[in-house]
Parts: structure tokens; sequence; C-alpha cells
């Protein structure tokens, strides 16, 4: 089981937290205006990388917060996490 | 220490309180504890812990245990237990005792009591850190215990501090990210009778830890030639230590056969218990040192560059002689062989460092030839081993050989064995070679060598060997075998801790519940809560029920607990563009004071939830959800305000369970309702169609809705949650003279489906868009939504999309399976594949219509209104019409009353 900093509550146990993918996808501004295959990458595509990944979590059953956290999807060791609309960490090394 | 008296296979002996039950079996002269598994051949005592692979028995006393080494069982008092071979019995009672859990954050946690994990916890602890350390075995002391030699007290009482947690008889059975372990302790087995009532049998410890240290110690392995099985063959520790140190008796001579100098250290100690000791037979050709003199001056004769290549059994199956041969380290017998009588052989096969722990961070483990072992793999920064897990094996003096035994062929072959549990050997291992398996993953799972209970405990390292020499490569070239936890079998009971029965999830009850259990209502499980599915009078069944129910809400009035909608409380300056943003249809022109029903689709067009949200002020909703589906719209609204629309200022809070909600449903519901509330106007002008009303309703302020789901005149009766059975009770007095009956889920079902309205998660799976349900009404083309740029994708847009219509049964009492396929006319008949037009998602039996009908999803569906299809049901086929999907009242006169 994970141990996640959630920016705002500090370290907890995974079981109190919800996965939300890959970081940094925003909604599209003009939807109406992109392609099927512009909309369906917004929709579908997620990168997959082996290493560090900037991903989202929300700390449901705590702040009910959404946040991100740097992974590392070989180890699942963590990087920084932050708050949503904050200035991005740089990649853990 | 005191006498105890214990019973196997239905006979009764004596032990002596607190030794492993193994070394009583021993004592008392039972070598064969059980035969094995597959070739029915006798087996005994091989180890001294939970790597036994052999003696495996049934506890029948206390809660009763399926497959424990009988290594691991301290002897009490009453211990009842039976010999076991392969399969174990599930306990057929309930378990009584007790099982709890608990979680631990700590500075430093040491797995193993040993020499070495006890002086990492006292260096620890005298740092001022807080520790636990914890052991899997009786007492703290490890192997130096084992060959019993006294630990300095000083040391154990050094950890008898605030902040210092030891634990012995605890296991710790997985090592997860961050330092996550999961332990379980046995707290009263070794107790008997002197158990309190409310103390826990186990306790399951979830720790985190800032550093681990291992000190998990190591296991002896077998090696491997013929007839190496026989009751009497043990692993030299174990043998030397049940003689030396449990003082067993039971053998009268004995042979050691060796690949390192622990052989030699256990041969001395087997003969100080007063076993003469005839030979050690070593592998290795040259041996010096201090142990090699110590045994010579006992006289034990050293026999180099041999091995043992076969043995032979007394009429008990145990072990009666050994052959001895010079081999070489390939395995190749290269000299004469010689028998000689015994009845012990102590086999010292090299150590293997237990890295399990390690391994479960899926980190490989590494093989050192220096020491002939996998030893730990390279561990993160937070976790260290130490001692023998560590391959400190202090004692070699003489390298130990890597010599795993013989792969003889033919009939020797298969007695040769490997994994003593699930009989798999030599003649297994050549045939998966032979089948051309190179991986020892893959031999593992073609062999079924390691898949025992014992995990290979013994027998993983051996397997690698002897693939290796039989494809002529080196142990670690041929991968290596990944562990799982849990470490040893752990009972389900243990895991589970208190969260059984009533207490396993939480049941949700509506404030009306008491009434519904009264009323003898069957009770329907919907998510967590218990919803009535039918209100039976007398013995009538569940069909009669819910036709007698329709009815009344088709022609009187009916009654209905709604409380378990899902209710989101939205309030804030831009609640109105929020939910024009989620919602398909437009929030932000409702008048305050009006309802409107909502469907909400996710980013990809499917219909997500449905329901009627109440604009109550300017700046304030009150979100209904289904019944199942609260939480996660709480979730999706939250997401989207927090990581999408920051700007937005609106908060959502769940009031599901502030509100009760009684339905009143039918064409009398106007004037019940005029009874329960004397201050209402409640005539269709002054109070209309999905509009609210606050007035007192049975002395109770409450908020009145006109909204339907049946197609009914019918109101939603909202109050504050504690008055729910009280307004129910004054419903159901009030409303005998309108012949007013109750009515459950089942009913509601029937009630929708014959208007045709969907139920989320029962018409829609999450692959259906508005428009495949004929909802193209509620899709707003006016503003963007949540879902709405999906509508125009390829897939979603295509002609022959599912789409929801209704089906009558030719026969108009052949109730269709939900569930069931449609196929087109005649093809059912056809041989071969057959192509289905859709499926069925609704079926009942309607009063209304006198018949059966239901609701189905079919291919382009709404342009094969009129035409027949068939459903196969079982071995017939049921032919329907294929229908509107409203069934009754199309024209929506009921509505209004």
């Amino acid at each position: 089981m994970l141990l996640i900093n959630c920016p705002w509550c500090g370290p907890r146990d995974e079981t109190e937290f919800h996965y939300g993918s890959e970081a940094h996808i925003g909604y599209p501004e003009k939807p109406e205006e992109l392609t099927d295959k512009q909309w369906a990458e917004y929709i579908f595509y997620r990168n997959n990388p082996k290493g560090w990944f900037a991903e989202r979590w929300v700390h449901n059953v705590g702040c009910r917060r959404w946040f991100n956290i740097w992974r590392n999807t070989v180890n699942h060791e963590f990087g920084p996490s932050y708050k949503p609309f904050t200035k991005q960490p740089s990649r853990p090394k | 220490m005191s006498t105890v008296q214990f019973t196997f296979d239905g006979v009764t002996y004596h032990g002596n309180k607190g030794e492993p039950l193994a070394a009583a079996l021993l004592r008392n002269g039972i070598k064969v504890v059980t035969e094995s598994s597959y070739r029915y051949r006798p087996r005994g005592v091989v180890g001294l812990g939970y790597e036994e692979p052999c003696a495996l028995v049934q506890i029948d006393s206390g809660s009763g245990e399926p497959m424990v080494p009988a290594t691991r069982i301290e002897l009490v008092d009453g211990l009842v237990v039976r010999s076991l071979a392969g399969v174990g019995d599930l306990p057929n009672q309930i378990d009584k005792a007790r099982y709890d859990k608990t979680f631990k954050h700590v500075d430093v946690l040491i797995i193993g009591a040993g020499l070495r994990g006890l002086k990492a916890a006292q260096k620890a602890a005298n740092s001022g850190k807080s520790v636990i350390i914890l052991d899997d075995q009786f007492q703290a002391g490890g192997y130096v215990t084992d060959l019993n030699e006294k630990i300095d007290s000083k040391l154990i009482n050094s950890l008898k501090k605030n902040d210092v947690t030891h634990l012995q008889r605890t296991t710790a059975i997985g090592l997860y990210d961050q330092n996550y372990v999961v332990a379980i302790e046995r707290r009263t087995d070794h107790l008997s009778s002197e158990i309190l009532p409310e103390m826990s049998r186990m306790r399951t410890w979830h720790i985190r830890a800032k550093e681990i240290i291992l000190a998990t110690g190591a296991f002896q392995r077998v090696l491997v030639f013929p007839n190496n099985d026989r009751p009497g063959i043990m692993l030299s520790h174990a043998a030397a230590t049940y003689l030396h140190k449990y003082r067993v008796g039971t053998f009268k001579t004995g042979v050691v056969v060796t690949v390192d100098d622990f052989g030699y250290q256990d041969a001395i100690r087997i003969h100080k218990s007063g076993v003469k000791v005839q030979a050690i037979v070593d592998i290795r050709k040259k041996v010096t040192g201090k142990l090699h003199d110590q045994v010579r001056k006992l006289g034990i004769e050293v026999i180099l560059g041999a091995t043992i290549v076969d043995s032979t059994a007394d009429q008990s199956g145990s072990l009666n002689s050994v052959f001895v041969a010079e081999t070489n380290l390939d395995g190749q017998i290269t000299g004469t062989r010689r028998e000689i009588k015994t009845d012990l052989l102590a086999v010292s096969g090299g150590w293997t460092p237990t890295v399990h722990l390690a391994t479960y961070l899926n980190l490989k483990p590494i093989w050192d030839k220096k020491i002939a072992a996998f030893v730990m793999p390279k561990l993160p920064k937070n976790i260290k081993a130490t001692g023998f897990a560590n391959g400190e094996f202090d004692k070699v003096t003489n390298p130990p050989a890597v010599f795993f035994g013989l792969i003889p062929e033919g009939e020797d072959a298969k007695v040769s064995f490997i994994d003593l549990q699930r009989d798999a050997n030599v003649r297994d291992l050549r045939r998966a070679v032979g089948a051309g398996l190179t991986s020892v993953e893959h031999i593992k799972r073609y062999t079924t060598i390691g898949t025992a209970h014992d995990q290979g405990k013994t027998s993983g390292t051996t397997t690698m060997g002897l693939l290796g020499q039989l494809i002529k490569k080196e142990p670690h070239e041929v991968g290596t075998l990944t562990f799982r936890p849990p470490y040893i079998g752990v009972p389900f009971s243990a895991l589970a801790g208190r969260d059984l029965g009533i207490l396993s999830d939480p049941i949700r009850t509506t404030p009306i519940h008491s009434s519904h259990l009264l009323a003898k209502a069957p009770m329907e499980d919907v998510g967590q809560w218990k919803r009535p599915w039918y209100f039976p009078i007398e013995k009538e069944n569940m069909h009669d029920s819910v036709l007698r129910e329709c009815k009344a809400a088709r022609e009187d009035v009916a009654v209905m607990d709604a409380s378990t909608l899902g209710k989101i409380d939205i309030q804030g300056p831009d609640a109105g563009i929020f939910l024009d943003r989620i919602y398909t249809n437009m929030f932000s022109s409702l008048k305050v004071g009006s309802s409107r029903y909502g469907l909400m689709c996710g980013v990809d067009g499917m219909v997500f939830d449905d329901g009627v949200t109440t604009r109550i002020a300017e700046d304030r909703f009150l979100m209904t959800t289904t019944t199942g589906g609260a939480a996660k719209v709480l979730d999706w609204l939250e997401e989207w305000l927090q990581t999408e629309w920051p700007e937005l200022n609106v908060y959502c809070t769940s009031v599901t369970e502030h509100w009760s909600t009684v339905a009143i449903v039918g064409p009398k519901s106007r004037s019940l309702l005029a009874k329960l509330a004397p201050t209402l106007d409640v005539s269709n002008e002054a109070f209309p169609f999905m509009e609210n009303r606050y007035a007192e309703v049975a002395g109770i302020p409450a908020r009145i809705a006109r909204i339907s789901f049946s197609g009914e005149l019918a109101y939603e009766i909202n109050i504050e949650a504690w008055y729910g059975l009280h307004i129910w009770q004054e419903v159901m007095k009030k409303g005998k003279e309108f012949s007013i009956a109750a009515y459950g889920t089942e009913t509601m079902h029937v009630l929708r489906a014959e208007k045709g309205f969907v139920i989320v998660g029962q018409e829609t799976d999450g692959t259906q868009t508005p428009q495949d349900l004929g909802m193209d009404w509620i899709v707003s083309k006016k503003k963007d939504f949540i879902g709405k740029r999906s509508f125009s994708r390829t897939d979603t847009a295509r002609e022959g999309r599912h789409q929801l219509v209704g089906l009558l049964p030719l026969d108009n009492r052949t109730l269709l399976p939900e569930g069931s396929y449609i196929v087109n006319e005649g093809d059912s008949k056809k041989e071969g594949k057959l192509s289905h037009i859709g499926y069925v998602t609704s079926s009942y039996s309607s009063s209304a219509l006198s018949r059966t009908f239901a609701l189905a999803m079919v291919a382009d569906g709404r342009n094969q209104i009129g035409k027949f299809a068939e459903v196969p049901i079982g071995n017939s086929v049921a032919r329907v019409e294929i229908v509107d999907s409203v069934f009754f009242d199309k024209e929506n006169t009921r509505r209004d009353g």
C-alpha cells in the first residue's frame, strides 16, 4: 500500500485516495472546434511512461481535495505533490 | 517445564509444554507423520520452522486450522491434531475466536529477533527511536537459542522500554511500497485454558516504518538423491536441534551429509546428544580447520568427495540405511557404493538467506557463488539486512560446495525429490527441460515445484541449481523464482479481523425502515441501502403483491419511501452556470421553487446519472441522484469544480440522510394531500406539475414537490429526516379512506417502465447516449456541457446504434428474462452462429396492460417498431413485437389527475 503525501493533510495510506490518471490534461477550451481525433485524444489517450509520471489523486475519504504528484512508475517512489493550478515542481531525478 | 497431554491421530501422547509439536512427535517415536499428497510415500519431520515441507497436520482443537506445519505448533495441554496429506479441511463450525488489527508508525522495524535483530533493536532503542521488533518463533534468540545457548538477558531487558514493542510468535507476511509491512501475531494458541474470552486469537499488524531491518535468518536446503524423502532424513540443523535442545532421543545412530561446515557443527551437536554419528559425508575434497579437527577427535569418520546416492527403508517406511559413494560436483557417481545402517540422515545442503520480504518489492536476489546462495537484492535506502539474511555466515572457514544433489535418470529420477510437498522430482524436471523449458519460472508452473504451502522455501534454490546443471548454466542464469506474499499461510479470519457479519459493510436504512420491517416487506439491496422490495398482504407472493400495488397507484393512491435517493445541496452564486455545464439541459433558467429532470453524461457522451433538481433559492439547488449513484455524482461535481472550474463560486455537500422523502402516487393523491396539509391549496392551478410548495404536513414543516416517476398525479413530501416515520404513519392512516397501499422498488420499476422511463444502470451500462434512449429532447443545442462534443463523434453519430424500444411478447403471459438476447424473426431456428439484434433490459407483468411487457435496446430500434423478432429462452422461443417504449398513457393525461 502506497503512502501518499496529500499537500493539505500530509502523508496518508493509499486506501484514503482515489486515482485520477495523468495530470495536466485540461478540458479543451472549445471542444466543438476539435477534430474527432483531437477530441478522442482528450477523452481516451493518456501517457504511460516508464519512470517519473505526474498524476492526479484525490484524498476522497480525507479532505476530498484533488492534487497532483510525481510518481515513479517503476518503483512507486513519490516525488513532490502539489496543488492544482500551482507551478509544477521539476521532474525528480 | 511441565508435561502436557496431546492427541495425534486419535492416540494420546505426552510432551513438554511449549516445545514444537514436531519435537513431541519425534520423542514419542512418531517418525512417519503423514504420507505424501500424490505418491503416498511415508513422510516425517524435515525442518524446524515454516520451511517444513512434509509434516503437516490439521488442528482440530480450539479454533481449528488446516495445514499447519507440526514444526510451528507450540505444544499445549489438550491439543488435538491429525496427520494431513496435502489437502486440509476447513473447520465446519463458526470460529468463535476474536481477531483484530492494529496500525502503527515507527522509526525502525526489525524483522527477526535473532542475535543480530536484537542487537539492531537495542541500538535503535538506545538512540531514542521508536522500535518494533517482531519474530515468528516462540522465543527470541533465533539460531543461538536453537543451539541451546543463552541470549544475554541484558540484551532482552534493554528492549523493555517505552516506545519499543517486542512481539514473538509474529510473522511478517508482506512488505509493500513505502516500507509498509503486514504481520500476523498469534496471541492465544499457546495459552490453552488461560485465555480470556475477549482476547483476540490473532492480531494483524499494519506497520509503516521509516527504516526496516531484515534479520530474517536463512533456511537450510535439502539435497537431491534417490529416496531422499524417507522419514529420518532431516535437515541437519533441525535434526541437531531436536536432539540436542529438545532431547527427543528417538534415533539410534546418525549420518551427516554435507556441502558446508555447518554439517560438522550439527554432527557435533547430534553426537553430544548421545546419538552416535557414524560418518560425515562431504562432497568437498578438502576440508581443514577447527570443526574438522573436533569431529575427528570425537571419532566420527569423515568421508570426503562423496555424497549419499540412495537409501533404504524399514517396514514402517522410515530410514534404515544410506548408500555412500564418491561423487563429483556435477553429480556423477565415480566410486563404489557403500551401505551404512542408520535411522537418521542429517542433511546440510547449504543455507539460503530468507530474502522473501525484499523480493516482494519486485527486486531480484543476487547469486553469490562464494557462499553458494542467492543473497539480498540491492535494497532501497530505508531497508537494510543483517546476519544470516544478509549472507553473513560467520562460522564458515571452508567455502561451501556449489552442489545440489544428483540428477539420476530412469526409475531413480522418479524417487529423487526436489519439492517434497508437491512430490515433484528429477523426472519432472527432466521432462520440463525435454519440453524445451529453460526458465525456472516456466519450470515452476510445469512441475508445480515451489507451489505448495511452503512455497519452495527449502527447494527453490535447489531447483535453480539442478536446472542450471541440466542446461549447463549457472543458477542465476535460469531466472529467479518470484516469491509473493503472504510469507506463510494465513487464516482469512485473521485478515478479516472484526469486519465480519454485520460489521463487514455498513447497512443504510431510512428513518422509516422500522415500519417496513413491521409490514414484513422483503428487502432489496441497493448499494448499501436496504429498500422494501414489495409489501405482501398475508400470504401474497411477489407477483400478486406487485400487481395489487400497481393497481392502487393507477386507480387509487399508493405510497413509497423514496428517502434513499441521493441528495446534494449545491450552493453559490455560480450554481446555475455550473449545473448548465454538468447537465445536458438548461438549469440556470429554472425558476426558484421549480424542479426539472436532468441527465448528465461523461466526457464520452454516455449517460452517467439522472435525477430531478430543484431550485431552492437563486443561489441554491437541491440535486437528486439515483440511489446507487449519489457518491460518484458528488465526486464528479467536486472534481470538475476543483480541477477545471475553480473560478466558479459553488459548494456541494451530501444531504442524502438529512431528508426523508415520502412519495404519494395516484389519482387520489391530491385528495390525500389535502387531508394531510389542510393549509395548502392543492388545486392543479395553484400547485402545478414540477413545482414545489412549503406547508405543514401532519404538523411538520415540509417541502412538497409535484413530480412523478409513474405518470400519475404524484407528490413527494420532503421533511427533516427524523420526522420520516411520523409522516409515513400519518400518510398510511389518512390514506385508509382512499384504499392506500404501500409499494416497494418492484412496483416503482413496473410503473416507470409502463411509461418508458429509463433507470440508469438498468437500461444503461455506460455505452448509451441520451439519443440512444430516445431522449434527444433533453439535449440542449444552445450551450456546451460535459459530453456534448462526443455526440458528433463517428461512432456515436452513426446509424444502427442500439436504441430503446418496447417489446410485447405475442403470448401475453410470457415474461422475457432480463438480459435475454433478441434475434431477427426466423433466426432462432437457423443452424450455426446466431447474430443478435439487441437485448432485454427490463421485463415485467403489468396490471394496467393486463399482460407482460419489456424494454429493450435494439439495433436501429426506432426503425424496427412494428416488426417482429424472437427471444430464445432456454430451448423455447418467444415471438415478440417491437413497439414504442411508452406503453401506458402516451398522451400524459394522468399527470394532472
